[in-house]
């Protein structure tokens, strides 16, 4: 049996190199097709009616127009009479018709009758909140009261929050569904081709292999694309309603309306250290809203086991669409909260915040040398050392320079994925398995390790993704995916390469164990003037190709995978301090993530990720109008995305050494997306010397905060 | 959306004949990145698409010794290509830069800029351009209201004018020619613009069967040709401006003769600060008489109840108007 393990760096001919994805050309010229590009014979095109109001019960619903307008082959009542509706942009009704517009038409020509009921849609003042509120038990460490109490603490007091904000996924969420008799194809826009089976079995109450999904391309999920969703199962309904293919697309208001968000958190917070600046205390009162559901606590203090504790939390329940996981779920609120409050504390001790977190790192636990070298790398980039001036100690003039920083952490352990790798006698490479390519370069992933076991080039690998009667995948939540399908194609490689050898060995007069494969060959282990071209060994396999299943986790073949990232990430920035203009000018990210497999598409993970963070922190926000409940910038307009112009210089320093060679592959999708807000918030602080409290950091709230003036 | 004719017609004759005596009758439709996405949003529902885009003349930048005429149909990105027309008018330029989309540069008319709808959300929610709830309660005094006008804003108007290029074009004294199929009428820019009273009237003096041909703008003799626009944006890609302001200055011996100073986004019209012009006249430009000329355009600013940074920002966008367009004339 083989060892099962990853490459050394020094023998590895792909794993850890450069390599661009391998369906870009695919993405940049158009051939890749994503759901919304997919058609079928006969399709028919669905609309959604959705409730125009934040809270309000049907009392009755007449379709009977809707469905005498010619074009239209069906209608189906989501959410019939006597429903109580709980959110702005709640699906009604579906409309099937032979094409967008007359399917439109029919929506406006549904008739009904709404009783509004009082709303709720904003969660900032608790105050208004009322029995919307509900708070948790008080959790408790050591003794926050003695700790605050000390003589000698120094502690600082303040308000932080981070608005809802929504994916915005570019292509919205949607599906083609088609039946042939009782059995349902679908073509979904997910994160989980998989996943989604049982769902669509369930609710059509059709066994699971009746169903069949399928997808090759997805435009972002980010964590709000792994349900059916209503909008999926009426288009089912309608397909099954009109015997035809019928595609049902969100729009993009209602995409920002219903189709994810990530909580809000709004904190008080006050932090306790020692004149020194060592870490006692921390008591935070916070509350969040994911939706009707309330909200739940991000984890606070994040990342800094302050000893003493003490945290209360309230869930609001409002009238708007549900939170979804928003990439690093809870993470990145409480990480704007925790270092906020920290940078404010070291600005009362007149600290360099990077001295009070180095002197503090061990509060981290068990990754605090790695913080520690990181924090000194990314200074090293950041030159922070000699560009970090104290609170509003920077340049003359109206715009002003600063500093900030922020840590953060994930698991990211590949999950469960089951992968089959089949050599043909042609010596072509097919690896077989349902998972999905969300853009963080899955393909390519896989690719590279199937060809860097087998010794070809990645041209003769041939993948079979996104289709759910391919070996299990896996949804890709989590930052989970490249560390799980990574891992079961390097086991199902080394395995099939194993049969392969078993297979020629004796016409090279040896035997298995004895026989490598290095850069297109399949040699005798030190006698390399032995062996065969990659072809000439496939094709001794005859008629018969090799075929071998590998999985994740196996523990009887090697530990590949782990747990455990994080990484720091500084801003410098510009602040107009006369128009409250926030612009950052550069990030330096150091990023960990285990063994990389590769560095092109890691990095450009990071990329990706401090540019969403920038959208969050300066300019991202859902709106909510009090008086009518409904969400007023559901379009790219007024909801505010970071453009390019908006991206500053980015320097991206993914940390390789030993260590994590060993640590095996693991997820990095989602942590460089914690740090952006707390780093652009503290360097803001430091440019101008007060705390703009809740993100995002629009000109309004820093002209107050400066206005206002002092450290909170 | 409702289903529409569409026509093409070559000449503009025929263009205004196929239009109509009401708005709902037939809409003109040159760049459309508004009109398009309006009826889209079921803000607008034309019987009649009236496309212009093939009318040659209107199109054309045209220097004469007394004016120069901008054809209604001239792109953003044409203005920004021009030349003669960024020396002497560097406002223009300044103002179309400010569309950071290439997109809307390369599609977007001048006669679009200044005919596009306000972007207020709720009247593009459906609320109506006076924005009312279903009692007739107006929505955005008690609302939602950071974008909204801070001055001009007693109701029942409280959306701002989205044009970039108004305020340039009123402060260096442009007109716009409108033309109802027999007779043309040249209206002065800053009389084109009106805050609607009621539900019937609209954002501007154009009637349903009129077009805008050209915009003409007066020549400046040399050394006098100081203009500049500044937006205050929250994002450098794609982004409505905050505030904004436009001057223009006309010099004698360093000092100036004579001045313009129009705020954008501020108000449901292009807002012209004739106090801020009377601060200037006479003077040199300096930092200081920027800053106060910049205090002086708001003084009557009378914001909403989340929008009263505007009124710092409106203050702002005039003092670094004005050092923008001093420099510029040296």
């Amino acid at each position: 049996m083989p060892d099962y393990n990853w490459p050394e760096p020094d023998s590895a001919a792909l794993v850890g190199k450069r390599i661009s994805r391998v369906d870009g050309p695919a993405k940049v010229t158009g051939t890749a097709k994503y759901t919304y590009d997919v058609t079928r014979p006969g399709m028919l095109y669905a609309k959604v009616l959705r409730s125009p109001y934040a809270h309000c019960r049907i009392v009755s619903i007449d379709v009977s127009a809707a469905e005498k307008l010619p074009g239209v082959e069906a209608v189906y009542v989501v959410q019939g009479a006597g429903t109580e509706i709980h959110w702005q942009g709640d699906d009604i009704a579906a409309v099937a018709a032979v094409d967008e517009q007359t399917a439109e038409d029919a929506v406006q020509n549904i008739k009904v009758q709404y009783k509004q009921l009082a709303h709720l849609v904003q969660e900032e003042d608790l105050s208004k909140a009322g029995d919307r509120a509900k708070p948790a038990a008080e959790q408790v460490v050591g003794n926050p009261d003695e700790a605050f109490a000390a003589a000698e603490a120094v502690t600082v007091e303040g308000y932080y929050g981070t608005s809802v904000v929504t994916h915005c996924c570019l292509e919205s969420h949607g599906f083609v569904a088609e039946w042939e008799g009782d059995t349902l194809t679908v073509y979904p826009s997910t994160q989980a081709v998989e996943r989604l089976t049982g769902q669509f079995a369930e609710a059509l109450k059709i066994p699971a292999t009746n169903v069949h999904t399928m997808m090759q391309y997805v435009g972002g999920g980010f964590g709000s694309k792994f349900a059916v969703d209503r909008w999926g199962i009426a288009a089912a309904h309608l397909a099954k309603q009109t015997g035809k293919p019928v595609k049902l697309m969100l729009e993009r208001a209602p995409e920002q309306m219903v189709a994810g968000n990530r909580p809000s958190v709004y904190a008080k917070v006050k932090i306790a250290a020692k004149p020194d600046g060592t870490l006692t205390a921390w008591e935070s009162d916070s509350w969040s809203t994911g939706g009707m559901g309330g909200g739940g606590s991000p984890p606070m203090p994040y990342i800094w086991n302050f000893p003493h504790q003490r945290k209360r939390h309230t869930a609001v329940s409002i009238n708007a669409g549900s939170a979804r996981a928003w990439r690093a779920p809870n993470h990145p609120q409480g990480c704007y909260v925790t270092m906020c409050s920290i940078e404010d504390l070291a600005a009362k001790l007149k600290m360099d915040p990077l001295d009070l977190v180095l002197k503090n790192i061990a509060l981290t636990g068990e990754r605090s040398e790695l913080y520690r070298q990181e924090l000194l790398k990314a200074a090293e980039l950041m030159e922070w050392k000699r560009r970090w001036h104290p609170r509003a100690q920077g340049s003359p003039g109206p715009v002003k320079q600063g500093l900030g920083l922020a840590l953060h952490t994930w698991a990211g352990r590949g999950h469960a994925a089951e992968c089959r790798i089949t050599i043909h006698p042609d010596g072509y490479v097919e690896v077989s398995t349902c998972t999905q390519d969300i853009g963080t370069g899955t393909r390519t992933v896989i690719a590279i390790v199937a060809a860097e076991t087998l010794g070809v080039p990645m041209e003769m690998v041939k993948l079979n993704i996104g289709d759910n009667h391919l070996p299990p995948g896996g949804s890709s939540g989590g930052s989970t995916t490249v560390g799980g399908v990574s891992s079961s194609t390097r086991r199902a490689a080394m395995d099939a390469r194993e049969q392969l050898f078993a297979r020629i060995a004796s016409g090279l007069g040896t035997t298995a164990e004895n026989l490598e494969t290095v850069n297109g060959t399949v040699r005798v282990k030190n006698d390399p003037s032995k062996g065969f071209t990659w072809k000439q060994a496939a094709a001794k396999l005859g008629v018969n190709p090799v075929s071998a299943m590998g999985k994740n986790p196996d523990e009887a073949k090697g530990a590949l995978t782990s747990s455990g990232v994080g990484g720091v990430q500084m801003a410098d920035v510009s602040v107009d301090t006369e128009t409250g203009v926030v612009r950052v000018n550069k990030m330096v990210a150091v990023q960990d993530c285990g063994l990389i497999v590769d560095m092109k598409t890691a990095e450009s993970q990071v990329y990706g990720a401090m540019i969403m963070g920038i959208g969050y922190t300066l300019f991202e926000e859902r709106v909510m109008d009090e008086i009518t409940g409904r969400m007023l910038n559901p379009n790219m307009e007024f909801y505010k995305l970071a453009g390019l112009a908006d991206t500053p210089e980015m320097v991206v320093h993914m940390w390789t050494d030993a260590e994590q060679q060993k640590r095996g592959v693991i997820g990095l999708g989602e942590p460089p997306t914690i740090s952006p807000g707390a780093a652009i918030a503290n360097a803001v602080a430091n440019a101008t010397g007060v705390r703009v409290p809740t993100l995002p950091l629009t000109p309004d709230k820093v002209l107050a905060a400066l206005e206002k003036g002092g450290l909170a | 959306m409702q289903a529409f004719e569409y026509a093409a017609p070559s000449i503009k004759q025929q263009a205004v004949a196929l239009l109509g005596n009401t708005w709902e009758d037939a809409a003109v439709f040159a760049g459309g990145t508004d009109l398009i996405s309006s009826m889209k949003d079921n803000l607008l529902a034309p019987k009649r698409l009236v496309d212009i885009k093939g009318i040659k003349e209107l199109g054309g930048i045209d220097f004469t010794p007394a004016a120069v005429r901008i054809g209604a149909l001239v792109t953003l990105e044409q203005l920004l290509a021009h030349p003669r027309l960024g020396r002497e008018y560097p406002g223009i330029i300044d103002a179309a830069a400010g569309v950071t989309s290439p997109q809307l540069r390369s599609r977007g008319t001048i006669a679009g800029d200044l005919c596009q709808r306000p972007r207020c959300w709720y009247y593009r929610a459906g609320f109506g351009l006076l924005a009312k709830d279903k009692d007739g309660k107006p929505l955005v005094p008690n609302g939602e209201n950071r974008y909204h006008a801070i001055l001009g804003n007693q109701g029942p108007a409280y959306f701002v004018n989205p044009s970039s290029l108004a305020p340039v074009l009123i402060a260096i004294g442009a007109k716009v020619r409108l033309y109802n199929g027999s007779s043309s009428r040249d209206v002065p820019l800053e009389q084109f613009f009106v805050t609607p009273k009621s539900d019937a009237e609209r954002e501007n003096v154009l009637k349903p069967n009129e077009i805008v041909t050209d915009i003409i703008i007066p020549a400046i003799p040399a050394g006098e040709r100081l203009s500049a626009t500044y937006e205050v944006r929250q994002k450098e890609a794609l982004d409505w401006p905050l505030a904004a302001a436009a001057v223009a200055l006309r010099m004698n011996g360093g000092r100036v003769q004579s001045a313009r100073v129009v705020l954008g986004h501020v108000a449901p019209v292009p807002w012209g600060a004739p106090d801020a012009e009377k601060v200037l006249t006479g003077k040199r430009i300096t930092a200081d008489l920027a800053i106060e000329a910049g205090k002086e355009s708001v003084h009557q600013a009378n914001p909403l109840s989340k929008n009263a940074y505007k009124v710092q920002l409106a203050r702002v966008a005039v003092k670094r108007a004005l050092l923008r367009a001093a420099q510029g004339g040296a």
